[in-house]
């Protein structure tokens, strides 16, 4: 089980992931001997899995960023597996998430502009099986993005 | 826009997946210098294509089983500052993102909880007491996926 030093870590490198080992320490209070077993630990545990690079869409020229919320014809006992992995094949799909609830699917659609993603819209997702519904919603702002667990 | 050649696609594929691979490791499996990694990683990092990197933890070992998705209207529009309900909504630590979005709803949700119950707490003692929270929606993530997008 995790204690308040772990914890503490976890905070800490949350925050800010690109901290060296001496940094981490360092904000945590503790040395660093006793930081990095600790990392270590919880890196076997499977606690810490890794880390990722955020990509910034926008920047790479796709200023459009639309939720598509599908809901799916169960009436097919294959419509889950049939449409997450044809969606699975369409390159601007960078999301996606099953649930339990009104909505079945999500998929993140990123676009360079409007045109590109009615195009996309038309071709690549409305092709895709077993669409029963779908909902889009188009992102304005991201307000908080960091995805912390409050640990 | 700034033009990514294949290389650099290559790399950042590598970093969305797996950011704490060193520039001489990664280097050496595209077969460039350690250098020459290291100052296109810089690169992208300093146009902002990579705008930041995210520890990835297990959530269920850390006890949060529940991961739950709300679409929340916001009641009398215009009459609530957005300014305070976005400050309000980002303020509560179960709330990991907040997406201000057009359609059927206004905000996007991510919301994290220990199980169903601690959910119902933080939807009841939170989220609807926010200013102008009106209609709420809740669906309940069963798995997820981060494609690489189009720079495969």
């Amino acid at each position: 089980m995790l204690d308040d030093i772990d914890r503490r870590i976890l905070r800490h490198f949350q925050a800010d992931p690109s901290l060296s080992a001496a940094e981490l320490a360092e904000r945590c209070r503790i040395s660093q001997g006793v930081c990095w077993r600790r990392v270590e630990k919880m890196q076997a545990a499977g606690i810490i899995q890794g880390q990722e690079a955020v990509i910034d869409w926008a920047a790479l020229g796709y200023a459009v960023e639309v939720s598509l919320r599908v809901t799916l014809d169960k009436t097919q006992s294959r419509a889950f597996d049939e449409f997450t992995a044809a969606a699975r094949q369409v390159p601007e799909v960078i999301e996606l998430q099953t649930f339990l609830g009104r909505v079945d699917v999500r998929l993140s659609v990123i676009a360079r502009d409007m045109s590109h993603y009615q195009q996309l819209y038309r071709d690549r997702i409305l092709t895709l099986p077993h669409i029963a519904d779908i909902e889009a919603l188009m992102h304005i702002a991201r307000v908080k993005s960091e995805e912390v667990l409050p640990v | 826009m700034t033009d990514l050649d294949e290389l650099d696609r290559k790399i950042l594929c590598a970093l969305a997946q797996d950011a704490s691979q060193s520039a001489g490791a990664l280097g050496r499996k595209l077969g460039l210098s350690q250098p020459a990694t290291w100052r296109r990683i810089r690169r992208l990092e300093t146009s902002g294509i990579i705008k930041g990197r995210r520890l990835r933890l297990n959530a269920e070992a850390l006890g949060f089983g529940v991961t739950v998705f709300l679409g929340v209207k916001l009641a009398r529009k215009g009459q609530v500052s957005l300014e305070d309900f976005e400050r309000a909504v980002s303020a509560i630590p179960e709330v990991q993102t907040v997406e201000h979005v057009l359609g059927l709803y206004d905000y996007r949700l991510r919301v994290v909880a220990r199980d169903l119950p601690d959910f119902e707490r933080v939807l009841r003692r939170r989220i609807m007491t926010l200013p102008g929270a009106g209609d709420v929606e809740a669906n309940v993530l069963l798995s997820e996926e981060r494609l690489p997008g189009p720079i495969r």
